[in-house]
């Protein structure tokens, strides 16, 4: 069993946890994540590692409420327990040696974000750091990743805060200038992640994509959260959970992992409300 | 002196309806009675050079624990059982006795061999007194990675040689295989669980949650005082054929489809790990994985499943029984015939129609055997142009695995072969000091018993291992 020591919510849909999890604290690395289930009858689900405190042995974790299982993990308060949380998975973000990087996160996708700039920022970096959200409301980590980054740009798609347009604007509009990067890091929903890749493209600058597909173990053992590369005309499959979940975006099949994305989404639907009968005609 | 039975058959084991079980994940074979089990052992006619025990991975005294059948001392039949073998209840469910044990048997030769597997499930089954005697603390620790069918071996036969033992187990309840992989009809999770408790009893202790190369390293178990640590981590990564198609929706490793449904508890009305249920279901390989897969399939509603294996019945290599059941309950068998591609369903008109991308067929290749390979079995080569296609909604795909590679990233020191599995001595060493390996980490895809086997075997070695440098 593993403690909730802190619980916040950053903004209507998505939320804040800190967990006591010695072991999962004592190794984590910004781009690795952990499995959790919040309790006996739970899916075991994969949640990319927020934050990490080696000293007071916590893992932080942010996620969106999607589904029957997040709900079910909202329900939880600090003091609280989570059945399983197992970690740390996955390979870190390879970060050694960069010095100037952008970092493009999209939604809930900045939390995995911001622990990759945090360490750039750390390792003397200069970041530049671009986030995107549907609307106002849906903002989450602004400060934090204004401390960490040397220039910062904050998009909404409807213009109601920051500037109106999506990530690949400021992109675009720096590369115009002929500005360049070590490497471009992106996080965010897999649709943004094509574009990012086709803007960043052209530079032939490093672009790597952190994929976060249906995953069941997260081990190596069921091979659910497979997904193509094309890497010289070649298809090659890999495991997102111990191949990634970082990998070179430009080998990356999208849309076949968009398409196996959607594979239990009537199901999920279902799930979320039979779980909550009030949220129905919010969605 | 005792009358032999000298009836030619096995007493048959009691099944549930073939239609009804179809239906149910209930257990399908339900176990002898007292007399039809007393009955068997009498047909066991106690050779003086039992060559079933030389079957026996583990060698467990066979003709000594029929013998107490007999006399209906069943307590005294565990007793013996549990001597070699730690986890009986599982091995007479699950080995393939009719390659083992039961190959041997002499009754075999005129007739059916005696039915050792199912006496020994009736024994592990029926004893009233279960326990193993326990040497006294010597003080030593070991590390056991994995609570699968190896590492629960090694661990049992550790904890009674007097070593304090720690399994650490990745996912969050142990059993490995036998929960995630071998479904509740064949082997039911109670009896694992029961299997896990007397270990428990015994003084092992469990820790879930921990994936040693990631969690915690081999080079760290050792920093915390464990003097010796055997891998059991089981098989890893499944293998796809390598044919387009094959990440399509609906395409699953039999890995993942038995996960979701056994671990996960899928098949239950109130799970909330999805699974794809019913419409037709293609099963690729022809293992004891593809058949539980495909009789997991039909339980979970399927309207057709079909086997689709490159070889022919005589070669495949499922167990005897288990072929037998998935036959019976209406599995349809599509023998020398390989799969060459996946097809889904699109819409031009609609590209956000929902069904788009799932699987609506599966082609495959009609075979015939040729020449005999490197293991003498008839290699099956492709029959050209006899491709045919089939409506399916499912495709599992249950061809192997490749070891799982997080262990040997992160541990110096310990080699692997070319395919993955780590590298071993006969005794289990690896090529650390310290470190033991066993099971489907070293193997690769094999049986439950062969990984008990191994565990067994590296028990001893680790037992000689410490002793000598104490």
């Amino acid at each position: 069993m593993y403690k909730i020591v802190k619980k916040s919510s950053l903004n209507p849909t998505v939320t804040y946890m800190e967990i006591e999890a010695p072991l999962v604290a004592r190794k984590a690395e910004p781009g690795q994540f952990i499995i959790l289930r919040v309790d006996e009858n739970c899916e075991r689900i994969p949640l990319t590692i927020a934050d990490y405190d080696r000293v007071k042995g916590t893992v932080s974790i942010i996620f969106q409420i999607v589904g029957a299982t997040t709900q079910k993990l909202n329900a939880k308060n600090e003091g609280e327990f989570i059945e399983d949380f197992a970690g740390p998975l996955g390979k870190p973000t390879e970060l050694e040696g960069l010095k100037k990087v952008c970092i493009v996160g999209g939604g809930v996708g900045c939390a995995i974000a911001l622990p990759i700039a945090k360490k750039l920022h750390e390792m003397g970096a200069e970041v530049t750091s671009i986030i995107g959200f549907r609307t106002k409301d849906l903002v989450i980590l602004e400060d934090e990743f204004r401390k960490c980054s040397t220039n910062f740009y904050i998009m909404t798609d409807d213009g109601s805060y920051g500037t109106q347009g999506n990530v690949c604007a400021p992109l675009n509009e720096m590369f115009s200038e002929n500005k360049t990067f070590d490497e471009v890091i992106t996080i965010g929903p897999l649709i943004m992640m094509k574009f990012v890749v086709m803007a960043v493209k052209p530079t032939g600058i490093p672009c790597t994509v952190s994929m976060n597909p249906i995953m069941i173990d997260g081990t190596g053992m069921c091979g659910g959260c497979r997904l193509t590369l094309i890497r010289d005309g070649e298809r090659i499959t890999k495991f997102a959970c111990v191949d990634g979940p970082d990998f070179n975006g430009y080998e990356i099949d999208f849309d076949e992992a968009m398409s196996r994305s959607l594979m239990y989404k009537e199901f999920e639907i279902k799930e979320h409300e039979k779980e909550c009968n009030l949220l129905k005609g919010v969605n | 002196m005792a009358n032999f039975n000298m009836q030619p058959n096995k007493n048959e084991m009691p099944m549930q309806d073939p239609i009804a079980r179809g239906k149910n994940f209930s257990e399908v074979a339900l176990g002898y009675t007292e007399e039809q089990a007393i009955n068997e052992a009498n047909r066991c006619i106690n050779c003086k050079n039992p060559q079933c025990v030389q079957g026996c991975p583990v060698a467990v005294n066979i003709p000594a624990f029929i013998n107490e059948i007999k006399n209906n001392n069943i307590d005294g039949a565990y007793a013996i059982i549990a001597n070699t073998s730690n986890l009986p209840a599982i091995c007479g469910r699950v080995c393939p006795q009719e390659t083992q044990c039961e190959a041997k048997c002499l009754r075999g030769i005129k007739g059916e061999p005696v039915a050792i597997g199912r006496l020994e499930r009736y024994v592990a089954d029926n004893a009233k007194v279960k326990s193993s005697e326990i040497k006294e603390k010597n003080g030593h620790k070991v590390a056991v990675v994995g609570s699968g069918p190896a590492g629960l071996t090694c661990a049992g036969d550790l904890i009674k040689l007097g070593y304090d033992v720690t399994v650490y187990e990745a996912f969050h309840t142990e059993g490995g295989v036998l929960v995630y992989g071998i479904p509740e009809f064949r082997l039911p999770k109670k009896i694992v669980k029961e299997e896990v408790d007397k270990l428990k009893e015994m003084g092992v202790e469990f820790v879930h949650n921990v994936i040693i190369g990631k969690t915690l390293t081999i080079d760290e178990l050792f920093e915390m005082g464990f003097e010796a640590v055997f891998v059991g981590s089981g098989a890893g990564l499944p293998n796809f054929m390598g044919i387009p198609g094959e990440s399509y929706k609906g395409v699953y490793s039999a890995n993942e489809f038995l996960t979701r449904s056994n671990l996960m508890k899928a098949y239950r009305e109130d799970a909330t790990t999805p699974i794809m249920k019913g419409g037709k279901v293609a099963v690729v390989g022809g293992g004891n994985v593809a058949m539980d897969a495909a009789r997991t399939a039909l339980r979970l509603g399927a309207e057709k499943v079909t086997i689709i294996y490159r070889r022919s019945m005589e070669e495949l290599p499922a167990r005897k029984e288990e072929v037998e059941n998935a036959i019976e309950e209406g599995i349809e068998f599509k023998l020398l015939c390989n799969p060459v591609k996946i097809d889904a369903y699109f819409n031009e008109n609609d590209k956000r129609d929902p069904k788009n991308g799932f699987v609506k067929s599966i082609t495959a290749i009609k075979m015939e055997l040729g020449e005999p390979d490197e293991n003498g079995r008839r290699r099956p080569v492709p029959v050209p142009n006899s491709e045919f296609e089939t409506e399916v909604n499912t495709v599992i795909i249950a061809i192997g695995t490749s070891p799982n590679p997080l262990i040997k990233d992160t541990t110096s020191g310990l080699d692997v072969n070319r395919r993955g599995g780590i590298i071993v001595t006969e005794e289990g060493a690896t090529t650390k000091e310290g470190v033991y390996a066993g099971g489907d980490a070293v193997t690769g895809a094999s049986t439950v018993i062969s990984a008990m086997g191994a565990g067994k075997t590296a028990a001893k070695a680790i037992d000689e291992y410490i002793s000598k440098k104490a």
